[in-house]
């Protein structure tokens, strides 16, 4: 008879180092870090990808992936990817940011990476507060939900409304990928991982900007235990923020007649 | 065939995602703690593992490898 070897079903993505997470218990920012490292390994673009760091929690990202990594200042991580692919365009670029770095501070910079068609990718973590100075209120912070600086939930009258990343960018001709994914049960992780696959193959095939926005949890700062956190993700979260494709394939733009 | 899984002790934080997660509910938060202080989880029934990976697939850690 035969000898049946056991396979491993699951492991650890080389992509990643051997350094463990500094993150919370419970927080699924670690999810979102394998699933980008597995799309890395999958792809096989290890040795030529550059990751651009943020500010936040996601800063340490420089110390969790096994590829070249740079560090941006808050909210610049786009401008900087563009300028590592344009120096270098052979490379594959991506970028990892929180919501209080992309949708607050660095608005500005994704607009226009976007609207330029930067053929990078933004992996957009979306826990809607500030995460690692404490859990202050985010542009993304829903109606209504208690965070440090808003103690008896945000007040849609004086704090405004909270910011659709992924709808503000489907607005505009750049962007080649867009999606909204969510964390909160292994059938959402495993569309997750399908999407920032799918993310990195626009830009392999040089196809444009991609950025997919991971709806993650903060048990620590929302103040709830992992499972309660995974549960408002879905009931909640979620439910504010659509889940799904809201661009696949670049847009064609005719030019207008010359005079 | 059977199927295993190994925790990674050193890297588990205790946050039980994998605990709820499991359809068979063969893990269990050890009473030892790891060199952070954290009670990692162990794996309690071995014999009824399946190698769905699902713990593996939201483990927050990466610290689960599922064998089959």
């Amino acid at each position: 008879m035969a000898v049946q070897h056991e396979k491993r079903v699951f492991g650890y993505p080389s992509s990643l180092t051997d350094a463990p997470f500094h993150y919370c218990p419970g927080c699924t920012h670690g999810i979102a870090h394998r699933l980008v490292a597995e799309a890395i390994d999958d792809l096989r673009l290890k040795e030529h990808t550059v990751g651009v760091a943020s500010v936040g929690c996601s800063v340490f990202t420089y110390n969790y992936f096994n590829c070249d990594m740079q560090q941006a200042s808050h909210g610049r991580a786009p401008a900087v990817a563009t300028g590592i692919k344009r120096v270098s365009p052979e490379t594959i670029v991506f970028t990892y940011q929180g919501d209080g770095d992309l949708a607050s501070i660095g608005t500005a910079e994704i607009i226009h990476a976007a609207a330029r068609g930067e053929n990078i990718t933004v992996i957009f973590i979306n826990n809607t507060n500030f995460g690692m100075t404490g859990g202050q209120m985010a542009p993304t912070t829903l109606p209504g939900q208690k965070t440090t600086t808003t103690p008896l939930g945000r007040d849609v009258k004086k704090a405004g409304y909270p910011l659709r990343v992924c709808e503000l960018l489907s607005a505009l001709d750049g962007p080649a990928y867009l999606a909204r994914v969510s964390l909160h049960s292994p059938k959402e992780v495993l569309r997750a991982k399908k999407a920032i696959r799918k993310a990195f193959e626009t830009q392999v095939a040089g196809a444009g900007f991609s950025l997919v926005e991971v709806l993650s949890t903060c048990p620590t700062n929302w103040g709830l235990p992992p499972k309660k956190a995974l549960e408002y993700l879905r009931d909640e979260v979620a439910k504010y923020y659509p889940l799904g494709e809201f661009r696949d394939g670049p847009r064609e733009v005719e030019a207008c007649s010359t005079r | 065939m059977l199927a295993r899984v190994v925790v990674n002790s050193e890297r588990c934080k205790g946050c039980q995602i994998c605990c709820f997660t499991c359809p068979k509910n063969i893990l269990q938060l050890s009473t030892e703690t790891n060199s952070k202080g954290y009670n990692p989880v162990y794996v309690q029934f071995p014999q009824k593992c399946t190698g769905c990976a699902l713990c593996a697939l939201m483990c927050p850690d990466v610290a689960l490898e599922v064998w089959k």
